[in-house]
């Protein structure tokens, strides 16, 4: 963590607006991320989206296609967040809003207008890590890591809907609160894939951060 | 995805009318299964009304001793609701069954219940489908047909549907509240609400163009034992091969619904007759008259024995 360099991504989107100057005709609307006004559309106009990210107001000129994940990583640079099937399959775009988590590929940003949106840059710097954050570091809950601001984001959320009373597919009795339990997280997280079979240090990082002893 | 234009209507009746004036346009709320469509071009709305804002998150008792669910209320509040776990646990289990913890944060209960009927040749755009295009053919009629319905299907199509909450609210009995674009309002019993694929698949559901749910009623709590047994190719996060919802009383009488085998959730008055003399008699009920492919002949035998898993689970 220490070679964190944050102005890596601004050298990056310094290349790809030259690169998109010339290119620019065939481009989609959503991936203009480097220019400040949204690209102009043949019929439809750009909307006016106020966002609220990580606790700062944004106000954003967008095509009303675009969703909410193009829009933090397009137009905010907030990279955190992956798109990965674009489907609500895989979960790396995972984000928390108003408390909960979601796929941000599956919203548009238009309509998350006056919500509180969450990103994994809103939980933990790298000075000053989240515990899910520590934890993922300290039992290695990754390889690629492609997927893992979705993991974070979507198992510190998901510890909260446990707390919160929210049964599941493997709760015994619905009736009762749910456990904190190595059963209930498996199940619960089953909307975050992990094609490097990371999955076994995850739950080691998920199980500590909830105070559960791994079986 | 083709170009729309965006409207957050402000109520009910201003969403209908606004549909019906709009045509081409679509509702939105979770967006679950209408942005994965629109990016592929299946769906293709001009124009999209956002109904999150309508009042319509409520959940509330009803004169007659039963439960009131807003359209726009969440799959997760829905199950968690301490009411539905404690007197229509079918509901709470079936729920929490489908999708994943994301999906369920964000898919309400209309939306639920107007998700697509749907199968994998469905989101190929490459391949003919009856229900994306009529008239261009079903690739699923001898192609891959594991997930496929065994009972209710038509030579157009044998699509199923994949919602679990809907198998639930069928053996509960709700019903659908809607209002149109003139303003009426009315109620459909959750049986009426789905559609046979019949020759014109593209149909799902029978709304009208514009008409919007406002919330799914569900009568007094039925007494026994609620189930809900979901059989599936991975543990989690996937649709069900068959699924079985049912309220079974001591006296071994009760209700029965499968999900997983037809174009809408599957109930006999039959086979709720036939519940106490067990699974066999049950299952001859509900599925007697399936025509199955190679791939999907298994459902038949496996609805049988789901449901002997769920009559023990209701004699323990």
């Amino acid at each position: 963590m220490s070679d964190f360099n944050p102005m890596r991504r601004k050298v990056l989107q310094a290349g790809v607006a030259s690169g998109a100057a010339a290119a620019a005709p065939f481009l989609p609307a959503e991936a203009e991320g480097a220019k400040a006004q949204a690209p102009k559309s043949a019929s439809v106009p750009s909307v006016n989206v106020r966002l609220r990210v990580n606790g700062i107001e944004h106000t954003l000129m967008l095509d009303p296609r675009t969703s909410l994940l193009d829009a933090v990583r397009e137009r905010l640079y907030l990279t955190g967040p992956k798109k990965g099937c674009d489907q609500g399959q895989c979960g790396a775009c995972t984000m928390i809003v108003d408390s909960r988590r979601i796929a941000s590929c599956l919203t548009l940003a238009v309509m998350q207008e006056g919500h509180d949106i969450t990103t994994i840059e809103g939980l933990g710097t790298p000075k000053n890590l989240h515990p899910m954050q520590a934890a993922f570091v300290k039992h290695d809950g990754y390889q690629c890591g492609f997927c893992t601001p979705g993991q974070i984001c979507a198992a510190v959320a998901m510890l909260d809907e446990v707390k919160a009373g929210v049964p599941s597919h493997v709760t015994v009795d619905i009736t009762q609160p749910p456990e904190m339990s190595n059963a209930e997280f498996r199940e619960r997280m089953s909307g975050n894939i992990c094609r490097c079979g990371a999955y076994s240090n995850i739950q080691e990082a998920i199980a500590e951060v909830a105070g559960v002893r791994r079986a | 995805m083709k170009q729309f234009t965006y409207e957050r209507a402000t109520s009910p009746a201003a969403a209908a009318a606004s549909a019906a004036r709009n045509q081409g346009a679509k509702f939105v709320a979770g967006g679950t299964n209408l942005l994965d469509l629109m990016k592929l071009q299946i769906e293709t709305p001009s124009h999209l009304i956002d109904v999150n804002d309508l009042g319509l998150d409520k959940m509330e008792p009803t004169p007659e001793g039963g439960l009131r669910i807003g359209a726009a209320v969440r799959n997760t509040t829905f199950a968690a609701d301490e009411r539905v776990r404690r007197d229509y646990g079918v509901l709470t289990r079936a729920i929490v069954a489908g999708a994943s913890g994301q999906i369920r944060n964000m898919a309400t209960t209309a939306g639920n219940l107007l998700q697509r009927t749907r199968c994998p040749y469905f989101y190929d755009t490459n391949m003919p489908c009856n229900k994306r295009k009529p008239g261009s053919g079903c690739s699923a009629i001898g192609g891959f047909t594991r997930h496929h319905a065994i009972v209710g299907q038509s030579d157009a199509c044998i699509a199923t549907h994949p919602s679990d909450m809907a198998v639930a609210m069928r053996v509960l009995d709700a019903s659908v509240e809607t209002v149109r674009a003139n303003g009426s309002t009315r109620i459909i019993p959750i049986a009426d609400f789905h559609r046979l694929p019949g020759n014109t698949p593209q149909f799902d559901h029978n709304l009208e163009a514009g008409e919007l749910i406002t919330a799914v009623t569900l009568p007094k709590p039925a007494g026994g034992r609620h189930i809900y047994r979901k059989v599936r190719d991975r543990a989690s996060y996937a649709f069900a091969l068959v699924s079985v919802a049912a309220i079974v009383r001591r006296d071994g009488s009760g209700r029965v619904a499968l999900g997983g085998v037809a174009h809408k959730p599957w109930r006999t008055e039959a086979a709720d007759r036939a519940l106490p003399q067990g699974a066999k008699a049950t299952a001859a009920a509900l599925v007697g008259d399936a025509r199955t492919t190679e791939h999907n002949a298994f459902k038949v035998p496996l609805v049988e024995r789901t449901l002997a898993a769920v009559l023990a689970e209701a004699k323990g």
